[in-house]
């Protein structure tokens, strides 16, 4: 097990890095999302450097925390933080959305260590962490599960039919994250479809709901501290985020939604992030 | 000529042969296989009874989940109990699943190649008179095109039974397809099923009729009608994917005359599949038997299966007619 414990500090500095790494990612891919993966950095950080139980050097070990990543259009988020926490080398982040690579655009569990599920086609996710999750209650296993949705795949009907079933089965050991940043491809949530107020429609189908700025990595791993203290119902953080966050000209602009930054486009994102780099963002 | 299989069958011209569904071998078989195996876990999607998972889950409570009328989130929580190492019977109507969540199968499935064992219950017309909503005739041709899926179509209870054993043991994702309606069970324990192994139920040389499911009894029937004039060969191809491709061209490069049989669209189907195969091994004429791109309607099911040609006295007319074409 290398679960690691960064200080706060150090898990913004990390999601910093991280970001950057995005930002370089996307750039050499050529294609891909960009606002989502910047704004679950922070998140990111959090669950690898600070939250949960794995062990790199293998990745199938039976009692590691599951993390399901059900956006999987968020992937470069994913293999960046995976790469940062020992599961492959950085260097291969290059190789994302090229021929043979392990690193394909939507993430398949079969190419990548790490990556606990395969996704992409939005709302499967959430289905698979229950599935795990009654497994590990059937095994009796101590295990917890996390799953990262986002706002926009609660239009999927298969969302709704897993947020049933587990709030049915009482799964304790479910925690669904959703990436409340309100844009998809075709623009603000709130205009596409409506999904206000998730918190209240969560409650109503008997979920204990926990909102959270996304940003703020204190509040998130006290939100996932507080998820483990709660044993009759399944419990959801929603993470109010920015998309794009960190860059300013992607900062919540739905057109960065699905495309990556050009060269000069990627250079002004790396000198902003980089004008963060070794300051203390939280005291 | 009677070969090694054929002596395992009971005699089928026996009127008086039992009848019994094949989704009761499957219930049957769940039951015996999870007593053995406690990694193997049951789901259905509101339709316990129908589908007969129902004596599982009366007799392993702790290892059945009921999801409710969501085949979509069947199939997702199905993938995820594999992942863990669970051997999952994901069941429902086939019409609904694969029908309705083919996408979930395609990719927490088998882009993911886990071990979820899918059941389509009530495919083809003789699910009677729910009418064309629910008679499942597009099945096979949407789950063959899957990679890494095996598709089970068994010919009878029995082998539905022994069928459902073999794919608990398969480490793969898998469709079995079954019928509602009971059906003459002709298979023994003796007539073994084997995965991927088509099976020459009786040898002839003028003509080979191939079926899949309950068809495969009319097949025989035919054989059997047609007996003083043609000697027919008749192979159940129980497992459509991956298709016994040695045994069917053997056997048309034999017999130069391949009709098949199914309960089911004749494009994208067992037709379809036994066209694909011979198109490219072994150039045969051909007479696809089955639905003709046409959706059913409500009726009895010998009804249905004679109005739309799948009556043994049906099949036996057009099957009379393509042996007399000069070809």
């Amino acid at each position: 097990m290398n679960k690691q414990n960064l200080t706060i500090n150090q898990l913004y500095q990390k999601a910093n890095q991280i970001r950057k790494d995005i930002i370089l990612t996307l750039e050499n891919a050529g294609s891909g999302h960009s606002a989502g993966p910047l704004g679950l950095a922070d998140i990111f950080s959090a669950l690898y450097f600070r939250i949960l139980n794995y062990d790199s050097s293998n990745p199938k070990w039976e009692d590691r925390d599951r993390l399901f990543v059900s956006n999987g259009h968020v992937a470069p988020v994913w293999y960046v933080t995976l790469s940062h926490a020992g599961f492959f080398p950085n260097a291969e982040l290059l190789t994302l959305r090229k021929l043979n690579s392990r690193l394909q655009g939507h993430p398949n569990r079969l190419d990548t260590p790490g990556v606990e599920n395969t996704s992409g086609p939005l709302g499967q996710g959430l289905s698979q962490a229950v599935g795990s999750a009654l497994a590990g209650r059937m095994d009796k296993k101590t295990y917890r599960v996390f799953c990262i949705t986002s706002d926009g795949e609660h239009d999927e009907g298969q969302t709704w039919e897993a947020i049933m079933l587990a709030s049915k089965e009482k799964l304790n050991n479910l925690t669904v994250i959703v990436d409340r940043n309100n844009i998809q491809i075709d623009g603000y949530t709130e205009k596409v479809m409506p999904l206000d107020s998730l918190k209240e429609k969560y409650e109503a189908f008997n979920w204990h709901v926990i909102e959270i700025d996304g940003h703020n990595i204190e509040e998130f791993i006290d939100a996932c501290h507080k998820a483990r203290a709660i044993f009759e119902k399944p419990v959801c953080i929603i993470a109010h985020t920015i998309p794009g966050k960190g860059v300013d000209f992607m900062e919540f602009k739905p057109e960065w939604h699905g495309k990556p930054p050009n060269k000069d486009e990627a250079q002004k994102a790396l000198e902003q992030l980089r004008t963060l780099d070794g300051k203390i963002v939280y005291d | 000529m009677i070969n090694d299989l054929e002596n395992t069958l009971l005699n089928y011209t026996d009127p008086n042969l039992a009848k019994l569904p094949t989704r009761d071998g499957f219930g049957q078989g769940l039951l015996e296989v999870a007593k053995q195996n406690s990694k193997i876990v049951g789901l259905c999607a509101d339709l316990t009874e129908s589908t007969r998972m129902h004596w599982f889950a009366e007799n392993f409570r702790e290892r059945f989940i009921q999801v409710g009328v969501a085949e979509q989130n069947l199939i997702g929580v199905a993938a995820g109990l594999a992942l863990e190492g669970k051997i999952p019977f994901a069941a429902s109507y086939a019409v609904f699943s694969p029908g309705r969540n083919w996408d979930q199968i395609r990719v927490s499935v088998c882009y993911s190649n886990l071990n979820v064992k899918i059941v389509g219950g009530h495919a083809g017309l003789t699910v009677g008179p729910d009418g064309a909503t629910h008679q499942a005739l597009e099945d096979i041709a949407i789950t063959r095109v899957l990679p890494n899926l095996v598709v089970i179509s068994p010919a009878d209870s029995e082998q539905a039974r022994q069928a459902t054993i073999a794919i608990a043991n398969y480490d793969g994702p898998c469709y079995l397809r079954l019928s509602r309606e009971a059906s003459p069970v002709f298979t023994t324990s003796k007539t073994t099923f084997e995965i991927g192994k088509a099976q020459v139920l009786k040898s002839g040389n003028d003509l080979t009729l191939i079926a899949t499911g309950p068809m495969v009894f009319n097949a025989l029937m035919v054989a059997e009608n047609l007996k003083a004039d043609y000697s027919v060969e008749v192979i159940n191809v129980h497992t459509i994917k991956p298709i016994d491709i040695d045994t069917i061209v053997k056997s048309a490069q034999k017999t130069r005359k391949v009709v098949t049989v199914e309960e089911h669209q004749i494009n994208g189907g067992l037709g379809g599949a036994v066209a694909e195969v011979l198109g490219e091994k072994y150039p045969t004429p051909m007479l696809r038997i089955g639905m003709n791109d046409c959706f059913g309607q409500s009726g009895k099911a010998q009804e249905l299966l004679d109005f739309y040609g799948l009556s043994v006295y049906k099949i036996l007319e057009k099957v009379k007619i393509f042996l007399n074409e000069k070809i």
